[in-house]
């Protein structure tokens, strides 16, 4: 197989950050917090990048949808190694209503507009943890999916891969084109060296607007209310009778 | 099956992995995202929040270059440094390698040598960055190891020693040190004794090096030595010396107050044989080498503090929020407040400073002045925000549990190393034409 890869990344607050919620509770907040690519993300180009040097795919495209911010995040993809990246111009309200859907729906256009014969991407996001992008972006394209992927290799015209779940591993082999999705243990990605670093000025990304890949991006869900976790409460100690009863077995 | 569960196979699987970089990253992604009170270990500095487009000396490269060193710090550098503070040495080959690998060693370098070629404005996003190791001995190593020993050899070597000793030392495959400073002699440079005396077509080098940083793990050192009887600015010529030519002794690594995991070592030269060809460009021309470079060498250096400065201040609010005396927070009493709040204010102005220099620098300027100008004030403004963040921690900021406490040892280091504060105010007398004249 030989062809092009779409690889999703995601803007996100960076991990190491404490959030704060808003004090309208709303949301979280996000102005002047730092932000990167969203950790298995950069599993995803990892792997694409790797395909590629193995010769076993022509090009990676370094896909994210969002605001002007989120070309920093393509630039990571590139200077990782990707060869170009698309920009999908999402401000304002949309983005703050963006989710899993509407991005599966702009996956889904960009695989097709692109011939795409491979579209990876992180398992989940850290923000929202929703795990369902690459599902959804399967199901749209009716394409075969390999998610919480730990290994992936290709056998002819077939794709292995040995996914994570909570019984272990399972081992599927899936027709391309198809979407895989990365976990924890699919690589460690590459730090971006500084030449790749600069060599990155000079690769391409073309801007977009979700209209212009003919998706409606208007969200189905409503945030209603964004609370912090409750405060750990203080323990409570046993009472040593009903400890002993603990130890009999019954309560 | 209940996220504890979870937690707990995939922390068996993970057995492996607690010992790689994945693990202080991943674990926050398995669904525990820190929401702690604890001081995080990854202090998110508040520095600078201009994008791209506004900062004065900054591009986009700039800030992805920042990003990518991050990472590496973060993964491959702060884990272990409370250990090699401990140990009182760090691996240089090791992590010389990995920042070489990734081309943070060679920045400003000649591109047929493994550098990059770009100019000083990216050594100090890099010195910058690296102000987020935890602790000052590393940077200075690695400072070293870019900005100090190889920069004559870059400019003045020949090709031969070029292949040799630079490249090696970009790829972060051989570490270098420095030797001009001696037991002797330090702001005093002319005053060395070090001598190498020409026999044939070797010279024969005798002489001693103090405060020499690498200096126990250093493949090769870059030395200055007397190679003539004349005024002595012209009478000193600069050598790539391997370390393990007969005669170089290792005397001692020094034991300091700070940097505990930078060895800093002093060295003895016994009859050490080297060839003609080893020397840095022309005889005589040592000591106005090395003086070529001190301007970046010193920018560098403020470039470096900067971060560490802001960090400290960060964890300092951190600290005396949640800390109740009296029944409020620490932070909340005016006296403390007000302090930080003074300090930040000459942390900017002196990186204000330090862009100023730096851009006057990239466009050929000479800024002398400007340079000796911002390490004076680096070191001056370090010793006052290590003593007052110090202050307002109390007792936990004289343990050796909290990053202040060595902040507080490692920065005293600046106003005398490098150039030392009485040798800035020299020359920024000289520039103001006060000094007595002769």
């Amino acid at each position: 197989m030989s062809g092009r890869v779409l690889v999703g990344v995601k803007r996100v607050i960076d991990y190491a950050v404490k959030i704060r919620v808003k004090p309208d509770n709303s949301s979280v907040v996000t102005d002047g917090v730092k932000h990167s690519m969203n950790p298995f993300c950069e599993i995803a180009v990892e792997e694409a990048v790797k395909m590629k040097e193995k010769k076993l795919i022509k090009e990676v495209v370094a896909v994210s949808c969002g605001p002007q911010q989120a070309q920093e995040t393509i630039r990571t993809a590139l200077a990782m190694g990707a060869d170009r990246g698309i920009h999908v111009e999402v401000t304002g309200k949309d983005y703050e209503t963006l989710g899993p859907l509407q991005i599966s729906k702009i996956m889904a256009a960009l695989a097709k507009k692109e011939e795409a014969q491979l579209i990876i991407l992180g398992k989940q996001a850290i923000d929202d943890d929703c795990n369902q992008t690459g599902q959804m972006t399967a199901a749209l394209l009716d394409w075969p999916q390999g998610t919480f992927a730990s290994e992936v290799s290709l056998e002819g015209d077939k794709i292995k891969v040995v996914r994570e779940v909570d019984g272990g591993l399972e081992t599927i082999k899936i027709n391309v084109p198809a979407v895989i999705t990365a976990d924890l243990r699919l690589n460690t990605p590459r730090y971006a060296t500084l030449p790749n670093i600069m060599k990155a000025k000079k690769k391409k990304i073309a801007n977009m607007k979700p209209a212009d890949l003919g998706v409606d991006i208007t969200s189905r869900l409503e945030v209603l209310r964004v609370d912090e976790p409750p405060q750990r409460q203080a323990g409570v100690k046993e009472h040593k009778h009903g400890a002993r009863n603990l130890a009999e077995g019954t309560l | 099956m209940s996220t504890e569960m979870a937690l707990r196979e995939g922390a068996l699987r993970c057995n492996l992995l607690v010992s790689s970089r994945h693990f202080y990253k991943f674990i926050s992604c398995i669904g525990v995202r820190s929401v702690s009170d604890k001081v995080s270990s990854k202090t998110v500095t508040s520095g600078d929040p201009e994008t791209a487009g506004d900062h004065l000396i900054y591009t986009q490269e700039h800030f992805a270059l920042k990003e990518s060193l991050r990472k590496i710090i973060d993964q491959e550098i702060n884990p272990h440094v409370d250990q090699w503070e401990a140990e009182r040495k760090f691996p240089a080959h090791k992590i010389f390698k990995i920042l070489g690998s990734a081309g943070f060693l060679g920045v400003s370098k000649p591109v047929e040598y493994g550098g990059l070629g770009l100019d000083f404005s990216y050594s100090v996003a890099v010195a910058e960055e690296l102000g987020n190791i935890r602790c000052g001995g590393i940077p200075m190593a690695i400072g070293v190891q870019s900005d100090m020993a190889t920069p004559a050899l870059a400019r003045f070597g020949s090709a031969e020693l070029k292949k040799e000793f630079l490249l090696p030392s970009i790829m972060g495959d051989k570490v270098a040190c420095l030797g001009v400073s001696e037991v002797g002699a330090g702001s005093d440079v002319s005053s060395i004794k070090t001598k190498a005396v020409r026999e044939g077509d070797e010279y024969v080098i005798n002489g001693g090096k103090m405060w020499t940083t690498s200096g126990t793990q250093a493949d090769w050192i870059c030395l200055l030595a007397n190679t003539s009887d004349g005024p002595p600015h012209r009478n000193k010529s600069l050598f790539c010396l391997p370390m393990n030519l007969p005669g170089v002794h290792v005397a001692r690594k020094i034991d300091k107050l700070g940097m505990w995991s930078s060895d800093t070592a002093e060295l003895f030269f016994d009859d050490v044989r080297v060839p003609c060809k080893n020397i840095i460009g022309q005889e005589g021309m040592g000591f106005t080498y090395q003086m070529l470079q001190f301007q970046e060498e010193r920018l560098w250096a403020v470039a470096n503090i900067l971060t560490m400065m802001d960090n400290i201040i960060q964890e300092t609010i951190q600290y005396t929020r949640q800390r109740k005396i009296f029944k409020q927070s620490v932070l909340y009493h005016q006296s403390v407040h007000f302090r930080l709040a003074e300090l930040q204010t000459e942390v900017e102005l002196l990186r204000s400073l330090l862009y100023r220099a730096t851009a006057l620098y990239i466009k050929g300027n000479d800024v002398t002045r400007l340079a000796s100008m911002a390490k004076l004030k680096g070191g001056r403004l370090a010793r006052e925000v290590g003593d007052s963040c110090l202050q307002f921690w109390g007792g936990m900021g004289f343990t050796s549990d909290v990053l202040v406490s060595r902040f507080y040892r490692d920065s005293r280091l600046i106003s005398i190393g490098a150039g030392a504060d009485e040798v800035m105010l020299g020359i920024i007398c000289k520039y103001m034409d006060t000094l007595p004249k002769k």
